[in-house]
């Protein structure tokens, strides 16, 4: 299971598309940054009409892929509708679909975008659509997320059988299933059946980091489509676009987030993030001794804490607010014996998120400290133009010439089996401790 | 009839002053026997409570032989039960009511308990066994009013080794024998988990043998058996006395401690270790600890290094790891975090698995 850092979604319509400024020329694809093959894969596969499974209904097939910013890659957009257009590619659609790539990388975006595209009527993504999706209201759209740890099987049972329905307004109905790695064995086995014969009209959209990390059983039922690491530049400029801050800042935002859409807008528009980000590091780079480590840990952990609560905190109270009120309780009214499991079972799920959202804060964390080593190693390497933590090139400096490679790659190696061991239930705080305590110089 | 409706028009007087819910009546603990017509026996210790209602039949029936004991389910309870098994028979017996599950009675009994506290019968007594929880509040509350009437013996769980000690050195003073104060540690050590088992063992030693109980035939009756908790092979751990420590973890472990909670004491001693040493002279309330475990912690640190701290704890986090599923054996894992955190550091880590 990966997890996944940055929790930021945008959404199409804020994005631009679909809203009041929705033109021709600006398609669902629009905000996907720097995933050229992917979308001209998926464009194509969007274009075929369900009906015949021939060629693309709308005519004008280039206004498809007018909003892809260039068009130099390997595969070009105009390429993908040409082919498209000439018919006799029935082989560029298919029922179900995985969607992988880093995180921050857009998967679940580009996954809603597809969406968006297979139900509208001219395949590309019409106004209304794209809103309904954009709500996750659309009739014909299954979503399967969650913000706990894993899945809960009786979620996926029940998601399962809701792709067995045809679809009621749109060309098909979508399943999609976000952070399809969050699951057990066990729930994965509850979607193989489903995914292996859908109704005729039924498209999964899954989403993992890697291939890697579905069974071998999911992965033969699927088709793979892969996304790149977007480039900083890319990404720099679509946070200065979208977020509407100066170059210089979208460019340190997209490099410190290392590419990552979603990190790289919050450290752009939230100095407080930034300033967390820069706490950590600087704390990492101050470690002296055994106990040094410990206490950084134990300030990291009440940053991602205070992060998560922040996060969790004004949620749950207005959940368990709205759950009362459908309930029938009078505020401040005692709760009646007989609702009592229903609000433990509203409290069991917020905890379980609170779990969720700690472990995505120190992920982050470790995403950051891994970037800081990996700059120092840079340095001891001579590479210093390629340093991503600019801001600390002292500090990284003296750090690179107080060890050596080798243990500076020890650390980072470090920091892979302190995520592995959350990943595995390891207390955070101790599988922190452990980490910082192979950094002390 | 009359006297039905008497008694309702007093329940609820008692009920509507019962607001304040103040204790007006004598609390004891469980050995302590006071007849009264109502003794409510509160708390969860299920052991003592019930040393505590054969202690107030024993009484009774010391008393007055003709004793007339009835038992009452309060969780099953039907109106007017109450009354007729309280209320004088022909020749005028003492009469003993037992009711047992309060915590978890029916309206209609906290109804006809609340009538009865206010005219309680002659020559009855009746034991309200509850075993902790809100159920029932409004007639604990009236039973705790009602001075003069009602006492309560409060039987809450032995927490303290004191407490054990007393507990197991009243068994055998009642039972008229001694037991030397190295013997009744040893006994208290052996069964400190629960109360019942502790008293067994105390009658068992009282039963076999004759004279004075001596650390000998303790010894010969419970040798090996120590329950141990996870703090106590930590301790031992970290003053470096390898062996001790790994036959506290095996007692523990056979005592039923559990592999995760053991590794996360270790790790809570150790992270308190390395905060303290990092900061010394710093105030107890800048690390977020207790003045007492920083006394502690500085008392631990002797003999460590700052690079044997840094071992152990990546020792502990693998250890963890192991425990939660990521090695074959748990108890391996905590063996060999013991045996590291033992040697302080210096003895070399296993290779990574990962």
């Amino acid at each position: 299971m990966g997890t996944e850092a940055g929790e930021f979604r945008p959404t199409l319509a804020a994005a631009g598309v679909g809203g009041p400024g929705y033109a021709g020329r600006v398609t669902v694809w629009t905000e996907i940054t720097g995933q050229r093959d992917a979308v001209a894969e998926l464009a194509r596969a969007a274009a075929i009409d369900p009906r015949d499974g021939f060629g693309p209904v709308s005519s004008e097939a280039d206004g498809l892929f007018e909003g892809l910013s260039d068009t130099d890659g390997s595969v070009t957009a105009a390429d993908g509708a040409a082919s498209a257009r000439s018919g006799g590619n029935a082989n560029a659609m298919t029922h179900a679909w995985l969607i992988t790539g880093p995180p921050g990388s857009g998967r679940s975006n580009l996954a809603y975008a597809f969406a968006a595209a297979l139900m509208s009527p001219d395949g590309r993504g019409d106004d209304n659509t794209v809103r309904q999706v954009d709500a996750r209201t659309h009739p014909d759209l299954g979503v399967l997320a969650t913000e706990n740890v894993s899945f809960k099987i009786e979620d996926v049972r029940r998601f399962a059988t809701t792709s067995y329905y045809s679809p009621s307004v749109a060309r098909y109905r979508v399943m999609v299933v976000e952070d399809a790695d969050r699951m057990t064995e066990r729930t994965s086995n509850v979607l193989l059946k489903a995914l292996e014969e859908p109704p005729e009209r039924t498209v999964w959209i899954l989403c993992a980091p890697s291939d890697a990390d579905m069974l071998p059983t999911i992965r033969s039922r699927v088709r793979t489509v892969r996304l790149r690491i977007p480039d900083v530049d890319e990404v720099a400029e679509l946070i200065a676009r979208r977020d509407g801050v100066d170059e210089a800042t979208a460019e340190q935002a997209a490099r410190l987030a290392q590419s990552h859409i979603g990190m790289a807008h919050r450290l752009a528009t939230d100095p407080e993030a930034r300033r967390r980000r820069d706490d950590t590091v600087r704390t990492a780079l101050g470690i002296r001794s055994v106990g040094g480590a410990v206490l950084a840990a134990a300030r990291m952990i009440e940053v991602a804490t205070a992060d998560a609560k922040a996060y969790t905190e004004s949620r749950d109270a207005e959940e368990r607010e709205s759950a009362l009120r459908s309930l029938g309780v009078e505020p401040g009214a005692a709760v009646p014996a007989a609702l009592r499991s229903q609000l433990r079972a509203l409290e069991e799920d917020q905890k379980r998120r609170a779990t969720r959202s700690l472990r995505d804060g120190i992920d982050r964390i470790l995403v950051d400290l891994l970037s800081v080593y990996r700059d120092i190693v840079m340095v001891q390497l001579g590479r210093p133009g390629a340093v991503i933590n600019r801001e600390f090139g002292d500090d990284i400096g003296r750090a690179a010439a107080a060890s050596t490679p080798a243990r500076t790659l020890e650390t980072m190696d470090e920091i892979a089996v302190a995520r592995k061991r959350i990943e595995g239930n390891v207390a955070p705080a101790l599988a922190l401790e452990a980490m910082l305590v192979s950094a002390v110089r | 009839m009359a006297e039905r409706r008497g008694s309702k028009a007093a329940g609820s007087k008692a009920g509507a002053s019962r607001s304040p819910a103040k204790v007006a009546i004598p609390q004891l603990v469980w050995h302590d026997v006071r007849p009264a017509p109502v003794v409510l026996i509160s708390g969860a210790q299920e052991f003592l409570a019930s040393r505590a209602v054969s202690g107030y039949r024993d009484f009774l029936r010391a008393e007055d032989p003709s004793l007339e004991i009835s038992d009452v389910e309060a969780d099953a309870y039907t109106s007017g039960e109450l009354i007729s098994l309280a209320s004088p028979s022909l020749f005028g017996e003492p009469r003993l009511v037992r009711v047992s599950n309060v915590e978890k009675c029916t309206d209609a009994f906290i109804e006809d308990a609340v009538a009865y506290l206010a005219q309680p019968a002659d020559g009855a007594t009746v034991l309200l066994r509850h075993g902790g929880g809100v159920r029932g509040k409004k007639l604990l509350d009236a039973v705790r009013a009602a001075s003069g009437v009602a006492v309560e013996v409060v039987c809450a769980d032995l927490k303290k080794d004191a407490e054990k000690m007393d507990f197991a050195s009243r068994e055998f003073r009642v039972a008229g024998r001694r037991i030397a104060p190295g013997a009744l540690r040893q006994v208290v050590a052996a069964f400190s988990d629960d109360v019942a088992e502790l008293a067994a063992a105390c009658q068992q030693l009282i039963a076999d043998i004759e004279g004075d109980i001596t650390e000998d035939t303790v010894t010969r009756y419970y040798a090996g058996r120590v329950e141990t908790s996870a703090f106590t092979v930590a301790d031992a751990a970290i003053a470096g006395r390898a062996g001790e420590a790994l036959v506290a973890l095996r007692h523990a472990l056979d005592s039923g401690a559990d592999p995760v909670p053991m590794v996360a004491a270790f790790a809570m001693k150790v992270r308190t270790m390395a905060k303290v040493s990092a900061s010394r002279g710093s105030s107890a309330s800048s690390l977020g600890l207790a003045p007492w475990q920083i006394d502690r912690a500085r008392r631990d640190l002797s003999g460590w290094t700052d690079e044997g701290l840094g071992v152990v704890i990546r020792a502990i986090a693998e250890a963890d790891a192991n425990v939660k599923g990521a090695g074959r054996d748990p108890v391996f894992a905590l063996e060999r975090m013991v045996a590291t955190v033992a040697s302080r550091g210096t003895l070399v880590a296993t290779p990574d698995p990962w």
